[in-house]
This record gives C-alpha cells, structure tokens and sequence, in this order.
C-alpha cells in the first residue's frame, strides 16, 4: 500500500521554468478574460478623453499653466496617458481579493504554481489595460492638433514604460491588498491614494509652479517619473520644469 | 494540530489513508475537516506534527505534491469570464499537461463530467450543478493522484449527485486515483467510501469502514446512527468554549498517505 509515487523535482532550473510557464497561462487568462468583458477597457477610456477635451482645451486656452514651447495639450496628453493607467493598476489589489473570496486564487494556489506568477500575470494585465486607452487617447490627440512623434522606436519604448508604469501600480496596490485584506476598505485606500499622486506629480503642470513642499513630494511621486518617460518619448519633452523646449 | 488564533481547529488528529481507496472525512459544521484538507493540501501551513502526501512532507516539498493534486473546494468558484473548456484548459496548463495532450484530455475530462455540449458557454451561464461538475473536470484534467473533494455534491439534484459518485467510482478504477471526501449525506459516505474518519470538536472520533462501524452500534444502524453516536448530543453546540479548550502541547499528528 505504501507506494512512494512523487520523486521531488525541485532545482532552480525547474523554478524558472514554473515561474515563467505559470506567468504565461496565468497572463493568457486574464486576456481570455479581458477579451470576454470589454466593456471594463471601453469604459475607462472615456474620462481620460474628458480630461484630455474639457481640461485640456480649456486650460490651453487661458494660458495658466507655463509649459514652455509645448503647447498645453501636447504638455498634457503623456500625463493623461499616465493618469489612466494609474487609475486602472490601482484596483487590481481589489481584482486579487476578489479572486480570493471566489475561492478562485485558492483553487490556483494549490496547483504547482509559484506565487510570483500570480501576481506578475495581474500586473501583465494591468498593463495591457493601462495600454488601451492609447488607442483612443492618441487619435484624439492627433486631433487637437498635437504632434506626436511617429518614430517606431519611441512609440515601443512609450508602449513599454506604459505597461512598466502600469504593472508597478498593480504591484503596489496587491501588495497593499495583502494588508488591507478587505475588497472596500482596499476601494477606500485605492480612491484615497490615486488624487495625491495624480496632482502630486507633473501630470498636469510642470513641478516648479508647485509650493516647495509639494516640489518634494512631486519628485519621490513614482507617476512624475513615468510621465516624464512618456513625455521624452511622445512629444520630446524631458519636461520637469517648465522652461523645457521642444525638440 | 491547527490552530486559528485560539481556536483548535484540529486537533492530535492522526490518520492514515491508503494509496487508491475513496477516504470520506465526516462530522458536524465545525468539525475541521476543511481545515483538515487545506493542511493536506499544502494552502495552511503546518503548525505542529507532520504531514505526508504521497511519502512527501508537505510542508518541504508543496510544490510536488500539488503537481499531483485535484482539489474541489467547498465553495463553488470558477470563472465566470471564461467558457466552461477555457476554464478546463487554463488547469490544463497549469498542471503541465503537454501541449499535443492537452485538447484531447481538456475534452475528456469535459465529456466526463458531460459538458461538452455547453463547453464553450461562458461558465457564468452555467447552473451549480454544472458548475460543482466543471470544477470535477479542472481537478481531473491532470489525473491526479490524489483526487480532495470538499463538500462535492452540495447543491445536486439526486441525479447528478449519482452521477458525480460514479465518475469518481470510475476515475478511481481506471487511473488507481485515491479520494479524499467530506460530505454531511451519510449514505453517500456509506454507498462511496472504503474508510470513513468521524471528526467533531477538531478530534478525531472514530475510524473504520462504514460496515464496521455501523456494526459497532447496533445490528441495523445506519451511517447515520454512527455519526449521531458520536458526535451527537451537542450538535452544533458551543462553538467558543472549544476554542479555549487544550493548549498542550500535542504530541506528533503524523498523517500519512500512500
Ligand atoms: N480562517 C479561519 N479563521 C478562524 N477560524 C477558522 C478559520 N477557518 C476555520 N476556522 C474555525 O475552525 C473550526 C473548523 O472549521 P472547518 O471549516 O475546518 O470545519 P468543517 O468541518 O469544514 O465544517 P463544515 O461542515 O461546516 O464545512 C471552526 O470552529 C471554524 O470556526
Ligand atoms: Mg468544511
């Protein structure tokens, strides 16, 4: 009866290899499901166009805000850019808890899958889903007159700093879920935390318009950093400041 | 032995279940049986004592001895974004079901568990009986060894809970697969299981095949008397003052299987 059926397999060969597997079923998943229920993707384009056409067209066009030889919109659309894949990475902390009490992650946690994987797929996720609103944000763009770089190489590396940026909120926000534990109190840090650093940051106006010590928050706000890739890549402004010219 | 805070969830409890028989855990709402599992199944970690799946410590080796495992959970929970197959697949996948295999055994185990013909609905349509059956066919689509059914058939009509015994029946004969159960139905245990464990307060009661055990009560008890028997007067009693019951030390909770 004592049949011993298992030899142990563990080598770090191995766990790379599980590693990298699992992140790939595990990310085809959260596509399969993306791709099942899109209306999430077509919702939450809407208001970074609001933003884009109601905020932007009105603030270029009383001049508040100093953004050098860059026009307001071409100053504004790489902080939008950002802004929407912020607000989408920051909930996926809640997406986690919610495959939790669905017994979901439980069933996933019990098949040879390392816990790496778990948390890279929703971050892949996050990214594709900060990626959309691209398809839809640039064209408008376009529209408004601003002109964006069509250099290949550019618009890869923004694609890519897009879904790096995306994937570290979603990191942040699962590993604050693992505090939080509870979907609304999670509903309740995410919403508290996604203001601060969206107007803490350059987004929206150049940092050295700010009071001293929002300058100090503006520069450790890891939103500042994504948009400044986004706006050297896009538009060619490295802009932190607003004396920044275009190239 | 398991503990919740101060709750003794389970307790000295020390059990051995052989390599290809059907294993029913029964006893009372708060017996510990789940906790039981989630030890075994490697998602609580072992606090005292020592566990071995398949001749593996699982507290050493969890990995292998998940890539072994189906677990149907109490709670019913697939995804409900995914069709009935692509839930299938996505277990397929993670258990390293080669990719030449892994449409004809994702089929399989649908037939099995008879959804192939609403395989490719969105699993969120699906009724709980047929959700209870997709989950059966997630956790068979590796053939696991070790088959740990949680509650299976909560929620079937008579019907599908007949057909659910039979495939496990069948899976056990034809891959030699060993099955972990709890169910509170107790001609279900009797019908299905070789052994049966009776749990209550976290301690194990008894132990035995359910003839056994049912002679052990009278000539013509049922499994039902054994259970009454034994976990009887308080059913469902004080639930707090076992939780600041025995904090001894235990001694050695060995669990073996294989
Ligand atoms: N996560 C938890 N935190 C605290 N206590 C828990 C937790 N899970 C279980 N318990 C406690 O452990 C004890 C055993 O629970 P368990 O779920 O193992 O019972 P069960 O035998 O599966 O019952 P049921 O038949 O109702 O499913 C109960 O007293 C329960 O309250
Ligand atoms: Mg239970």
């Amino acid at each position: 009866m004592s049949v011993a059926v298992v030899r142990p397999r563990a080598s770090w060969a191995e766990g790379i290899r599980l590693l990298v597997v699992r992140t790939g079923a595990l990310s085809l998943v959260e596509l399969q499901k993306l791709r099942h229920d899109n209306t999430e993707l077509v919702t939450r384009v809407i208001q970074p166009v609001l933003w884009l056409l109601v905020f932007g067209q009105i603030f270029s066009q009383i001049r508040a805000i100093p953004t050098g030889d860059l026009s307001y919109l071409a100053y504004l659309t790489p902080g939008i850019l950002a802004q929407s894949a912020l607000f989408v990475s920051i909930f996926v902390g809640i997406q986690i808890i919610w495959d939790r009490d669905a017994g979901i992650l439980t069933k996933v946690m019990v098949t040879p899958t390392p816990r790496s994987a778990i948390v890279l797929a929703k971050a892949f996720a996050a990214g594709i889903r900060g990626l959309a609103p691209v398809v839809v944000l640039v064209p408008v763009a376009l529209l408004l007159g601003v002109s964006i770089t069509v250099n290949p190489v550019n618009i890869i590396g923004a694609a890519i700093a897009l879904m790096l940026g995306a994937g570290f909120f979603a990191c942040l926000s699962m590993a604050i879920a693992g505090v939080a534990q509870a979907r609304d109190r999670l509903m309740g840090i995410g919403q508290l935390m996604t203001m601060p650093l969206f107007f803490a940051s350059n987004a929206l106006y150049p940092i050295d318009i700010m009071p001293p010590w929002l300058q100090v928050i503006s520069q450790i706000n890891p939103l500042t950093y994504l948009v400044n890739a986004l706006r050297g890549l896009l538009v060619g402004a490295p802009a932190t400041s607003g004396r920044t010219s275009a190239c | 032995m398991h503990r919740f805070g101060e709750t003794v969830a389970v307790d000295h409890l020390d059990l051995q279940i052989g390599a290809g028989e059907v294993f029913g855990l029964l006893g009372p709402n708060g017996a510990g049986k789940t906790t039981t599992i989630r030890v075994l199944n490697t998602l609580l970690p072992v606090q005292e004592g020592t566990v071995r799946v398949f001749g593996l410590d699982v507290s050493r080796y969890a990995t292998d001895v998940r890539r072994h495992l189906g677990y149907v959970p109490q709670q019913l929970s697939i995804e409900a974004a995914l069709t009935g197959r692509q839930n299938v697949t996505w277990f397929a996948r993670l258990f390293d079901v080669p990719r030449r295999e892994r449409a004809a055994r994702v089929d399989e185990a649908l037939a099995t568990m008879d959804l192939l013909g609403v395989a490719d609905r969105l699993a969120g349509t699906y009724s709980g009986g047929m959700i209870r059956r997709l989950e059966l066919a997630q956790a068979l689509v590796n053939r696991p060894a070790l088959l740990v059914l949680d509650e299976p058939t909560v929620g079937l009509d008579p019907i599908a809970r007949e057909s659910v015994w039979d495939r496990v029946r069948q899976m056990r004969d034809d891959y030699g697969m060993t099955v972990l159960l709890t169910t509170h139905y107790m001609d279900e245990a009797d019908e299905l299981c070789n052994t049966v464990a009776l749990m209550h307060r976290g301690r194990l009661q008894v132990v035995g095949s359910p003839g056994r055990l049912r002679a052990g009560i009278g000539a013509d008890a049922t499994l039902e008397d054994v259970f009454r028997h034994y976990a009887g007067a308080d059913l469902g009693g004080d639930e707090e003052q076992k939780g600041v019951r025995d904090v001894r030390r235990s001694r050695q909770t060995a669990r073996k299987l294989g």
